[in-house]
């Protein structure tokens, strides 16, 4: 007689919820990294900055590069000035890829009473790490920010749900959400490049699309130097190299999270 | 009548209830809401027409193109059927697993993208996408995020 | 037996219609909400998480208390929570119904909800978290509503049912400690990186549900011909009192193992809950009634006396419930997230429009509990009948 129908059901309830949890559980990420570049595999990308040559005009050309290119809303100053929002909201609404901050903000638990005096106001320019152990890909339920095979964290904008799980798990702070629909909020859209829409996350992307156009990252062009950016596994590259002939150090390391940008001071 | 099952087992004989309609009243009023409800799409419509959709091909990008060399990525039938599970995939092929490229069928490697790719050609998404997806009240909302890269076509030629 | 929901007393009605009212207003203001985003709430870039997930994480303790009278009744034959099991099963369901309707108004994209099913992820906790409650909710409706159902017609419960109930004894404390690995297991927040984290939850919920369950014992008894039983409250009265000190015990743990180590990290959360930091601490009298609170509830429930008074049981309960709701509910989120990663303080209070959704929300799950517990007593009241 074969099977009857209210087994099948049962059957094909199961094979259908369970087949793709235990494909995920067993080889997460099989279907994403069997079809990755062969040219990924292999690279590991990682950013030198180099505090020595950062002035605060070189960082604040960084981050004018990296959010014009990227739509990246302004709610500190309005394009248009009815826009305006109360500082409160300024703050909460902020979406920032890539920033600048003091010494004290930037390695929490490096504080002493008495630094180099270098460090007095000198601003640490501060972005995603993509790290190499991120907590935030850990954490993310639908898989919508996963670390490439060439060590970008990357974001799908087309699946995150906005549980702001990933905000919570990041260590740096790195990571901003849309509250608010964010293109009033952009002097200039780029064309080229989409904006998001209200409910997901957003961050720096180490401006992947450039890269496989065999660009530099955006603030690395505009830095002139003060960043350099390599692949890590090429021990001929300006970072290889960078990171030999100087002591570097990284955000709370301690974390485990193994963060991929390294600061020379 | 033998299908029926009671207190005292399978194969007892139905009980015979007298029929009659329980608060006809309450029936009739829920049922002329239904009807009100539900028609009022076809009743407000009946008897207008609306013209068929004609997407306009002409922008200026595709004007520059020699005649034998307008084609789109695919061919036109297969894109109407198709074009939205092509975006799909290539939305999962590019972000996913950073292939930026997509091979046609004619074997032709073109850059799979709607803002960069799509949208340099069809500059007109109010007199081209618009026109069809408000036909058949469709929103997709790729628009939210990816720019369309709007130029309209001069008015005579367009509507 | 939903035939039950359906007839009352005009108070019974207005109670519901109030209740519902409260639920379609926080539903056309979450309408402003998905049109406008989550900013009209007040949320920010360092406080991503407020109001709606701290309600969340407070109910899913809640819902985990129906194992306290599940378990003494089906493990250990306790006979005297036979009439209440019914009332800790419903109270679950509303709760984690509750939980549900939280997290759905919290998402930043809820038409994407499905993705967590289309994509799913095991090595991320909100998936397990997502299985947990949804689970946890299909046990509780079947087996209450069909052991309900049973007892009404006077027969036995069906025998495959009794492999659910001993199922939904484990599978309550583990929508707590999933919930209390959303926020043990982050290593950038220091408040919240602590063993302890997922007992805490444990016994915050063995608190603040049996006592939630208790006044509403009270109330059924007042308004209904039902009486839960003279025993069955004093018992889960024990049940609280036990909870509230380990509870209460659980927390001046946390406190010698910050302070005395005395990290900056770790310490700095304390202060801003307990004392301001950068001068800011809106927070600050609503801890110190929390903690306070709590302790003077847990020295009036170890007295038989306050126990075996019900006026004074009733107004301790409403005491341990206010002050778990007030630490689980405002300060483990706040807590948590100020100061932020860099070492600043932003602090995060709810906007109107927040705590309008919210009560909807609540107003929601009250609805669904008052409903299935009318269906509920007019069962009880019927067999005694």
């Amino acid at each position: 007689m074969g099977i009857n129908r209210r087994d099948f059901l049962k059957l094909a309830g199961l094979l259908g919820l369970g087949g793709k949890a235990a494909f995920e559980l067993v080889l997460p990420g099989e279907v994403e990294a069997a079809v990755a570049k062969t040219e990924a595999a292999g690279t590991r990308w990682a950013l030198v900055v180099d505090m020595r040559k950062l002035t605060d005009k070189v960082a604040a050309r960084c981050i004018e590069a990296c959010h014009t290119l990227h739509n990246v809303p302004n709610f500190q100053e309005p394009p248009d000035p009815k826009l305006a929002l109360s500082e409160d909201l300024k703050n909460r609404w902020q979406i920032k890829w890539i920033w600048t901050d003091i010494y004290e903000h930037a390695f929490v638990g490096f504080e002493q009473d008495h630094k180099w005096e270098k460090l007095q106001g000198m601003n640490f320019l501060l972005l995603c790490n993509h790290c190499d152990n991120p907590p935030c890909v850990r954490v993310c339920p639908t898989k919508a920010t996963y670390r490439r095979p060439d060590g970008i964290v990357m974001m799908d904008m087309h699946r995150c749900i906005g549980c702001r799980f990933c905000m919570a798990g990041c260590p740096y702070a790195a990571r901003s959400f849309n509250w608010r629909d964010p293109r009033p909020y952009i002097a200039r859209i780029n064309p080229d490049y989409p904006t998001r829409e209200i409910g997901v996350v957003e961050k720096c992307l180490l401006c992947e699309e450039r890269l496989a156009l065999g660009q530099q990252p955006a603030c690395v062009e505009a830095s002139g130097g003060a960043l350099i950016f390599g692949n890590l596994n090429d021990a001929g590259s300006p970072v290889r190299a960078a990171l030999r002939a100087h002591y570097t150090i990284r955000r709370k390391p301690h974390l485990g999270t193994n963060p991929q940008v390294y600061y020379i001071v | 009548m033998a299908d029926y099952k009671n207190e005292f087992g399978w194969f007892a004989p139905k009980p015979t209830v007298e029929k009659k309609i329980y608060s006809a009243k309450a029936v009739a009023v829920g049922l002329a809401i239904f009807l009100v409800v539900f028609g009022a799409p076809v009743l407000l419509n009946m008897g207008k027409v609306h013209p068929v959709p004609q997407p306009s091909l002409d922008t200026p990008a595709i004007q520059k193109l020699a005649e034998k060399e307008r084609q789109c990525v695919e061919p036109t039938e297969w894109m109407r059927a198709n074009h939205m599970q092509l975006l799909w995939d290539w939305r999962e092929q590019v972000v996913r697993t950073g292939e930026r490229y997509y091979t046609t069928s004619q074997g032709k490697k073109v850059l799979a993208s709607l803002s960069n790719n799509c949208m340099e050609c069809h500059t007109n998404k109010s007199q081209f996408c618009d026109q069809c997806h408000n036909y058949v009240a469709v929103a997709p909302n790729c628009w939210g995020c990816h720019l369309p890269k709007e130029q309209k076509v001069a008015q005579a030629e367009g509507k | 037996m939903l035939e039950n929901a359906f007839v009352g007393t005009r108070r019974y009605f207005t109670l519901l219609a109030v209740l519902a009212t409260l639920s379609a207003v926080g539903f056309l203001v979450y309408l402003k909400q998905l049109t406008f985003g989550l900013g009209i709430t007040g949320m920010s870039r360092d406080v991503s998480w407020g109001f709606y997930i701290a309600q969340f994480t407070y109910l899913v303790g809640v819902a985990a208390s129906a194992v306290m009278v599940v378990l003494p009744y089906y493990l250990h034959d306790y006979k005297a929570f036979g009439r209440v099991t019914i009332l800790g099963e419903f109270l679950a369901v509303a709760a984690v119904s509750m939980c549900l309707l939280f997290i759905i108004v919290d998402l930043g994209r809820p038409d994407r909800l499905l993705n967590v099913i289309k994509y799913p992820t095991p090595n991320s906790v909100l998936f397990w978290d997502m299985i947990v409650l949804n689970g946890y909710l299909f046990l509780n409706i079947v087996c209450g509503w069909l052991v309900l159902e049973a007892e009404r017609n006077q027969v036995p419960p069906p025998k495959w049912l009794k492999p659910l109930i001993l199922l939904s004894i484990p599978w309550a404390p583990s929508i707590h400690t999933v919930t209390a690995f959303l926020y043990a297991g982050l290593p950038g927040r220091g408040y919240w990186l602590t063993a302890i984290m997922a007992p805490r939850f444990l016994s915050s919920a063995f608190a603040s549900g049996p006592a939630l369950l208790i006044l509403l014992a009270l109330l059924v008894r007042r308004y209904t011909k039902f009486d839960p039983g003279r025993e069955q409250i004093q018992t889960l009265a024990k049940i609280v009192t036990y909870a509230i000190l380990v509870n209460v015990f659980f927390f001046f743990c946390e406190l010698f193992t910050v302070f005395y180590s005395r990290i900056p990290e770790h310490m700095d959360h304390f202060y801003y809950l307990f004392y301001g930091l950068q001068g800011k601490g809106w927070l600050v009298p609503w801890m110190w009634f929390s903690i306070v609170g709590m302790c003077i509830a847990a020295l009036l429930m170890v007295s038989p006396r306050i126990r075996q008074n019900e006026t004074t049981l009733a107004l301790t309960c409403g005491l341990i419930v206010i002050t778990t709701y007030i630490d689980k509910g405002l300060g483990l989120i706040s807590g948590g997230f100020v100061p932020n990663p860099l070492h600043q303080v932003n602090e995060y209070i709810p906007t109107l429009p927040e705590i309008v959704i919210t009560l909807g929300v609540w107003a929601t799950g009250f609805l669904i509990l008052t409903i299935l517990y009318k269906v509920a007593v007019s069962v009880k009241e019927e067999i005694r009948a």
